[in-house]
């Protein structure tokens, strides 16, 4: 049985999440001995539609509909559900992104889906049964769920897949499903992209500030040292509570959780709720300067000193390291 | 204005998450439990929307006898009713699935849920709901605005935000922005007490999904000390020896 992936596009160009999720179809099909199609909706040109078969898709539905220009969960996800249905697909895998998060449960209802979202595993089929390893309790902990229905959906947590180079071109299709009126009842009034940040859920590198920071005034040294690393930005939640730093910067138990190859932490303890969002990082950093900070207990590198004497020696020893390598 | 807010009851913040039972059970032994925080966001918007008279707010929650000082929290924060749907939340289908029910036969202009519960992380039970009930759904918003019949929210994106426009009633799944969590008075916790609490047997179905066991992290390895006057020295190791720059 087929196996279906959303492919998400961010104003017609397809990010690493989704090649993630690609690259994690690919293997879920092979792992059946199946095949994968794609499917977009939006404004993707043939060229990044193609291209979508370098990770594993063999073809591409493409929905190039006017009214389905920008993301309506209600409709995007009658338009996945129907494609799932066409191709005959018993799995449909999509990103864990902001987006994915929206149409993960509607597609389950709609195909009557178990749903496993957050995957960071490949599913474990042996003994003919469907096992996702999942994060639960804000990522300190892994919950093994088994999906007892037929049909099935998988939101792939970002940073926890490899992108994977495996096919070359995909054979594109035009699709285009009916839209029910009544899926298309909601508005987009507005879309503020930042194109020079970089986004925080998928970002390979965050550089991440608390308390100690001591003020927004202060942020212009963590701004400097992420823009040298190509890092996303991220604070403790006191530091958004303040206003220092926007709510979509805060990581945690309450917040974003991340798992970066490399996450910074400067002046930040390391309480409970933080880690909580951040502890599936590959690798940690954590500048403080109390040596008792529990932040050190989850770090693999760590400096015990001054965030305002510490980070400026930082940015200096990466520019010289850049002018080097 | 009639508002639903679907509450969860959740292991306190600070839990450490341990296992019994060869990993197959959570360990509930010495755990606080509370009213999910991003449900006490959805809440207090829900309370702000209704103030003055302007209509009321019902919280809504799975769960067994257990959960009720949870439910009794919401009402000492200011919520109209609750309605305790007598069963173990068994998965997000399973959750959603009571909830449309009762909204079936109880409808409401508005549903609020948190953006996810501190303990699965979800994020399912909205837009599951809403696929039930046939309504636009938005999971993760930053505020919440009513105007006459339709609602403006605005959506978290990568690297940046939407706001979108659409006709009442909608689900929508509250994080940090929306509103300020509210802390129960004298009067609230008083009154919770005698605020109309309806038990509502679940509806049986076919479950989904399944959680096997658990797993926790494996510890990290010591942290290795760089020395603050020998800066450059990190640098070396991130490149060479965790090759992550
Ligand atoms: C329900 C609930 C949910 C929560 N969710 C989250 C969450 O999602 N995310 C989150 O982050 N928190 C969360 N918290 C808050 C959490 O408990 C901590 O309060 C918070 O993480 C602390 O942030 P901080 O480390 O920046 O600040 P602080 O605790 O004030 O720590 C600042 C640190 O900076 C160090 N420092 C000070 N000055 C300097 C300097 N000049 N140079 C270097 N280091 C310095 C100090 O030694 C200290 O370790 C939550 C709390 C609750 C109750």
């Amino acid at each position: 049985m087929p196996v279906l992936v959303y492919a998400e596009n961010a104003e017609g160009k397809f990010k690493k999440s989704t090649f993630e999720a690609i690259s994690y179809a690919r293997a879920i099909a092979n792992q059946n001995n199946t095949t994968l199609t794609a499917i977009s909706i939006g404004n993707a040109d043939a060229a990044e539609l193609a291209g979508l078969g370098k990770y594993g898709a063999e073809k591409v539905l493409n929905v190039s509909n006017d009214k389905l220009k920008n993301f309506v969960n209600q409709a995007y996800a009658a338009v996945v559900a129907e494609a799932a249905k066409k191709e005959g697909a018993e799995i449909v895998v999509l990103s864990n992104s902001f987006s994915g998060r929206g149409l993960a449960p509607r597609i389950g209802v709609k195909l009557e889906a178990g749903v496993a979202d957050g995957a960071v595993s490949l599913p474990d089929q042996s003994n003919g049964k469907f096992i996702i390893k999942r994060l639960a309790f804000s990522g300190k902990a892994y919950a093994l769920v088994e999906l007892t229905s037929t049909n099935k959906v998988i939101s792939l947590s970002p940073n926890s897949y490899k992108v994977v180079e495996t096919g070359s071109t995909a054979v594109v299709e035009d699709f285009n499903p009916e839209v029910k009126a009544s899926d298309l009842t909601t508005i987009i009034k507005e879309i503020v992209r930042s194109t020079d940040k970089v986004s925080l859920p998928d970002a390979d590198i965050v550089v991440s500030g608390g308390r100690g920071l001591k003020g927004p005034e202060n942020w212009g040294m963590i701004e400097e040292l992420a823009g040298l690393l190509g890092a996303a930005l991220a604070c403790s939640k006191p530091v958004s509570d303040s206003g220092w730093r926007p709510h979509s910067e805060h990581v945690g138990q309450t917040g974003i959780a991340v798992s970066p190859n490399l996450y910074i932490a400067i002046g930040i303890s390391g309480a409970i709720q933080h880690l909580a969002g951040v502890s599936s990082s590959k690798v940690i950093v954590v500048i403080n300067k109390d040596a008792d900070a529990p932040f050190f207990k989850v770090a693999d590198y760590g400096i015990v000193g001054d965030a305002f004497d510490i980070v400026p020696k930082l940015i200096g020893a990466i520019k010289e390291y850049k002018a080097l390598a | 204005m009639k508002i639903l807010v679907c509450i969860s009851n959740v292991p306190d913040t600070t839990t450490k998450i341990t296992f019994s039972e060869n990993n197959t059970q959570f360990n509930t032994t010495g755990v606080q439990f509370i009213l999910n925080p991003y449900d006490e966001i959805a809440l207090a918007r829900a309370i702000e929307l209704t103030e003055g008279g302007n209509g009321s707010v019902t919280v809504i929650n799975v769960g067994e006898v257990n959960t009720e000082p949870t439910v009794r929290k919401a009402l000492a924060i200011g919520a109209t009713d609750a309605v305790r749907i007598n069963a173990k939340p068994h998965d997000a289908w399973f959750v959603a699935y009571q909830v449309a029910q009762y909204v079936k036969a109880n409808p409401f202009d508005l549903i609020l849920t948190g953006r996810e519960s501190i303990d699965y992380n979800g994020a399912k039970v909205g837009g599951m709901i809403a696929e039930l009930l046939d309504l636009p759904s938005v999971s993760i918003i930053k505020k919440l605005e009513i105007e006459g019949t339709n609602v403006t929210v605005e959506r978290e994106i990568e690297g940046g935000k939407e706001v979108l426009t659409m006709p009442l009633p909608i689900v929508a799944g509250c994080a940090e922005g929306v509103a300020e969590p509210k802390i129960p008075n004298m009067r609230g916790i008083m009154s919770a007490r005698t605020k109309p609490l309806t038990v509502v047997e679940p509806v049986e179905i076919k479950t989904h999904s399944e959680v096997i066991s658990y797993e926790t992290p494996a510890p990290r390895g010591q942290v290795k000390l760089v020395p603050a006057d020998e800066v450059a020295k990190l640098v070396g190791l991130l490149h060479e020896e965790a090759r992550v720059i």
